[in-house]
C-alpha cells in the first residue's frame, strides 16, 4: 500500500531502526510498509497514525481512492 | 530469520527437544539391539524419539502465536506453507513411483526432512519476492 511513512520519518530525522523500536518491531517490518510490500495490520496501522499524529488515511493512500483518481 | 525475543525462545526450546530426541533415540536403538525392551513396551520405546519431533511442530506452533511482530510472523507462515506444500507435493509424488516400484520403500519420517527442506524454498521465496528471508 502506498504510504508517506517514509516522508514522516525523514521530517523527524528518524532512522527506520529509530521508528521499528518507537513502534516495538523489527526494521525490517518498518522497510517493507515503507516500500509497500507488507501492508500492517489495522492496529499497526493505528499505532503508526498515533506515533506521527496522524490520521491513518493522512500516512496511507487507500487504494480504492488512488485508483478511482486514475480513472 | 529477525532474533526477535519470541524466536529467541523457540530456538532454545528447539534445543532442549533436540537434545531430548538424540537421548531418546539412544535409548531406543539401544534397548531394540541387546533385546532390553520387554515386549508390553516395545510400542512406546519405539514412539519415544519421536515424541520431542512433535514437541519441535508444538513449538514452532507456540512461536507464532508469541510472535509479536506480525511481518515477521507473515515470513514464517509462508515459509511454513511453502513447506506444507514441498512436503506434501514429495510424499504423493514418491508414493505413486513406489506403487510402480520405481523407487525403494522411504520411512515415512524423511516427510519431516522434506518439510524443514520445504522451509528453505519458502526462505528463498520470501528473499526474492520480499527481500526478506526468514530462517
Amino acid at each position: 500500500m502506498e504510504n508517506r511513512l517514509r516522508i514522516l520519518r525523514a521530517e523527524r530525522a528518524w532512522s527506520q531502526q529509530d521508528l521499528a523500536e518507537r513502534l516495538e518491531v523489527s526494521r525490517q517490518s518498518v522497510n517493507a510498509i515503507e516500500t509497500g510490500k507488507y501492508d500492517p495490520s489495522l492496529p499497526l496501522a493505528f499505532r503508526i497514525a498515533e506515533l506521527f499524529d496522524r490520521p491513518i488515511e493522512e500516512i496511507f493512500v487507500s487504494p480504492s481512492r488512488r485508483s478511482s483518481k486514475a480513472i | 530469520m529477525m532474533r526477535t525475543p519470541a524466536w529467541k525462545r523457540y530456538n532454545m526450546r528447539v534445543v532442549w527437544l533436540s537434545l531430548l530426541y538424540a537421548t531418546f533415540l539412544i535409548a531406543a536403538v539401544y534397548g531394540f539391539k541387546h533385546q532390553l525392551v520387554p515386549t508390553g513396551m516395545k510400542y512406546l520405546v519405539a514412539i519415544l524419539p519421536a515424541l520431542p519431533i512433535i514437541g519441535i511442530f508444538g513449538a514452532m506452533g507456540r512461536y507464532l502465536v508469541e510472535e509479536q511482530d506480525e511481518y515477521v510472523r507473515m515470513l514464517m507462515v509462508r515459509q511454513m506453507l511453502w513447506a506444507s506444500g514441498f512436503a506434501l507435493s514429495v510424499a504423493t509424488i514418491w508414493g505413486f513411483l513406489e506403487n510402480f516400484d520405481l523407487v525403494g520403500h522411504a520411512d515415512g519420517y524423511y516427510i519431516v526432512i522434506a518439510w524443514y527442506f520445504g522451509l528453505g524454498i519458502g526462505g528463498l521465496f520470501n528473499k526474492l519476492t520480499l527481500g526478506d528471508g526468514g530462517c
